[in-house]
């Protein structure tokens, strides 16, 4: 059962707090569908963003056991309608002197870039929500995908309120 | 670190109302000017000012510098194990038996992997414990040195919390933050790994005022709405039952659950952890729920409209399956982990807070909002109830040779008093204890509830009676149980620590074959012992308690078991150990399966209780057929 919920979690910065996230994760029976992690805005914070497939259980859990890990200071949900959700994928799709003109204007109507470009191959980085880098891993997997890189989702909150700020204050 | 997070930090480290203390941090704060300690001192230091009493652990190595300062110190008592584990369960019977953070020491490598299975204990059943480790030099970290195990990382999953101190400066702070992690909220175990040379340099020694925890804070206080929900369920039901966990026992509890009880005349039923949180001995008390409860605990649940569980996790040696466990019930489930509310079984009320403030608020409402439903006698639930508690006792067959285990049993809690404290290991003699002891006070019963933990009693006992030395501790204990851990007597003796141990010596691993006897056609594979009558005896357990110095006595027959125990209750100048011998055939009863419903819940082997109020005469009727007064000799007897 497929039951995909984006988290970002604010954790303490410190040695071994990623171990015990996903650990956590892992022991409960819960599956990381993408992970990213970063700083913040504060030095002593770092920013999770994960996204966990729960199966049946309901998200409540995954997040009142990760709540309980001492280094997490807060969770929040971000919902498709109120956060924006960017992942970064890079594809090496094989392209030769007759067939990259094809490539290129699909590339063009995805609003992607070619970043590199060789005899046999160019690189192509694409930057969206995960519907639209698949969508545009379909339209490039006829001329051949030698190599997919890809960066775990980050989300932030739409309009002007800061998760860190609230999270110190409370 | 700047300034700006560390003040936030101590705000929001500390209680609602106190939040706005100083812009400056207080961990760089200086006093005049503090005294310049070696790591090493600094543990010690630390631990003086938690108020450390007593530590129980064992040297090496990396752990050797602050093994030195804990030689000078007179304020806190180091006790010598002889084998980290027993280090560990001991800070776990120190802890159960007192309400106080139980303290365990070890080196780093071996020593600590041999703590981490008293750790995982101490986090199923939420003892607070604190495991300090030596740990190899901060430069060698990561090279597969000498006794290097990166005990951080193994211990995450069964630890509330750990930290691994490189320097001599964040000694003060983590032990402080350890403190509060593990005594605070639902307690637990906290590890603090320490390196050698953090123990070796010097740092001046700053106590912080209070711990700096930005992710950690614990709610204590329930919500008012969720209080009112749960009262007004508790005044509309018809049939209601507290189910009542450790977590009572853990928030000293007790006095507001009597209250609470009497009050609305609820019947109440106490788990494996939470035996001695009400009186056995009261009329409101209905047993122990479960796989071994009683028939009329179990019963209750499952035919209650409203189960009032307080510190309790619905697990599964409680709840059998689960989708049958209490099915017409309610429920209002309060705990201080939100995690373990919803984890198993659905809610009806969620109450997070602390079970003392839970059970106390919940009776001011009902006085207050409620009133009628304390006035409610609950006359039909309590004629059921009644029936099966006079139907359904606890029983058990004499086999007619040797001692019978529950008799031993029953006899020691007639002859020792409910002052004392019992610690168990895990089996079924733990069961028998839970079953036969007649607990009337929270702290008194001590045992591996989730876990499971073989070779728990005799070290946890050792921990209790330095805890509480002034009232008989008792280790009720497996012949299989105390091959693990009997080392620890050696401890007992050299520290005059004057246990108290059992032994309910069926020669065998006697709850794995009862399962055999049950579910695998007595096919007994591998849980012969040869300890017991009529075997070559290895070891022999007189002569074993003997080389330990300990008085050690050998019984072979019920008419001897009180003079033993008397001779035990007299004797305080070393440990007793006595040898009771008893059939391995003796089986734990009632029994519900593993897995299975609470309604097949069987009073003897073969025997199901008659649940329906109007079967009950019916049921009667047979079980006086079938059944002497004594309860379910007979039947159990006839059939073996």
């Amino acid at each position: 059962m497929n039951n995909r919920h984006t988290l970002s979690v604010l954790v303490e910065n410190k040695p071994g707090v990623l171990t015990r996230f996903t650990g956590l994760i892992a022991r409960r029976g819960f599956n990381i569908h993408s992970l990213a992690v970063g700083v913040t805005e504060h030095d002593e914070l770092s920013r999770i963003t994960v996204v966990v497939d729960v199966g049946g259980v309901p998200l409540e859990q995954v997040t009142k056991q990760l709540n309980k890990l001492v280094n997490v200071i807060k969770i929040v949900e971000l919902e498709p309608a109120t956060s924006v959700r960017r992942a970064h994928v890079i594809y090496k799709v094989k392209a030769n002197a007759s067939t990259r003109p094809q490539v290129a204007a699909a590339v063009e109507m995805f609003r992607a870039k070619i970043v590199d470009v060789s005899t046999d191959s160019v690189c192509v980085e694409a930057t969206g929500e995960l519907g639209k880098v698949e969508a545009l891993r379909e339209v490039l997997e006829p001329f051949g995908i030698k190599e997919i890189v890809q960066s775990g989702t980050v989300a932030i909150g739409r309009g002007p309120k800061s998760i860190t700020d609230r999270a110190l204050r409370g | 670190m700047a300034a700006t997070p560390s003040a936030q930090k101590a705000a929001s480290g500390s209680a609602p109302g106190t939040a706005t203390v100083t812009a400056t941090p207080s961990s760089i704060r200086r006093n005049s000017t503090p005294e310049v300690l070696t790591g090493a001192q600094a543990i010690v230091r630390s631990l003086e000012r938690l108020g450390v009493d007593t530590v129980f652990g064992l040297p090496g190595g990396t752990i050797l510098p602050t093994y030195d300062p804990l030689f000078e110190t007179d304020k806190i008592r180091h006790i010598l194990v002889r084998h980290e584990q027993g280090a560990g369960h001991a800070a776990e019977g120190y802890a159960a038996a007192s309400g106080k953070l139980g303290v365990c020491i070890a080196t780093s490598g071996p020593g600590a992997t041999n703590l981490i299975t008293a750790l995982a204990d101490a986090h199923m059943d939420s003892v607070p414990l604190l495991a300090i480790t030596g740990q190899q030099s901060s430069k060698l970290l990561g090279t597969d040195a000498f006794q290097e195990a990166d005990i951080v990382g193994m211990t995450m999953p069964v630890t509330k919390h750990s930290f691994l101190i490189t320097k001599p400066e964040d000694i003060p702070g983590a032990l402080l933050n350890a403190h509060h992690i593990a005594t605070t909220g639902r307690p637990g175990p906290v590890l603090v790994d320490i390196t050698k040379d953090a123990q070796t340099s010097t740092a001046p020694f700053v106590w912080p005022e209070e711990p700096q925890l930005l992710g950690y804070r614990p709610v204590l206080k329930p919500h008012a709405k969720q209080i009112r929900e749960a009262a007004r369920l508790i005044s509309e039901s018809q049939r209601p039952v507290f189910y009542i966990g450790g977590g009572v026992i853990r928030s000293e509890a007790e006095k507001e659950l009597l209250k609470l009880a009497e009050a609305t005349r609820i019947p109440v039923a106490t788990t494996l952890m939470a035996r001695g949180a009400f009186p056995d001995s009261h009329e409101l008390h209905v047993g122990m729920p479960g796989m071994h409860g009683t028939v009329p605990a179990v019963t209750a649940f499952q035919k209650s409209d409203l189960l009032i569980a307080i510190g309790a996790r619905f697990d599964d040696r409680v709840t059998g399956n689960l989708d049958s466990f209490a099915p017409n019930a309610k429920v209002i489930h309060a705990d201080i982990d939100p995690a373990e509310i919803g984890k198993n079984r659905e809610v009806d009320v969620a109450i997070v807070g602390d079970a003392r403030e839970v059970l106390a608020e919940m009776l001011a409402e009902l006085k207050d909002k409620f009133p009628k439903a304390l006035e409610r006698e609950r006359e039909p639930w309590w004629r059921l109830i009644n029936r099966l508690k006079t139907t359904y006792p606890l029983g058990y067959t004499s086999h007619e040779e040797l001692c019978d285990p529950q008799y031993v049993i029953s006899r020691i809690s007639a002859l020792t008093g409910p002052e004392a404290v019992y610690a168990a290991g895990v089996g079924q003699h733990q069961m028998w204890a839970a079953q036969f002891v007649e607990f009337e006070r929270p702290k008194s019963w001590l045992n591996s509830g989730g876990l499971g933990t073989m070779g728990y009693s005799v070290p946890a006992a050792m921990g209790a009676k330095v805890a509480e030395p002034d009232r008989v501790v008792w280790a009720i204990d497996g012949d299989g149980c105390f091959q693990m851990t009997n080392q620890e007597l050696a401890t007992c003796t050299l520290n005059n620590i004057p246990i108290k141990v059992a032994i309910i010596n069926n020669s065998s691993l006697g709850m794995v074959r009862q399962w055999q006897t049950l579910f695998y056609d007595g096919r007994y594979s591998n849980t012969d012992l040869n300890t017991g009558h009529e075997t070559i005896r290895i070891p022999d357990f007189v002569k074993l308690a003997e080389s330990y110095g300990c008085l050690a006595l050998r019984v072979d027959a019920n008419e001897d078991v009180d003079a033993a125990i008397q001779t035990a209750l007299e004797t305080n100048d070393r440990p007793v150990v006595i040898d009771f011998t008893v059939p391995p055939d003796a089986m734990v009863w009632p029994m519900v399966a593993a897995g299975v419903s609470n309604d097949e819940i069987q009073y003897a082997r073969g025997i199901r209780p008659e649940f329906e109020d109007e079967g009950d005469e019916q049921a009667e009727a047979q079980f006086a057929e079938a059944s002497d007064a004594r309860g379910i000799a007979q039947i159990e007897g006839g059939l073996e």
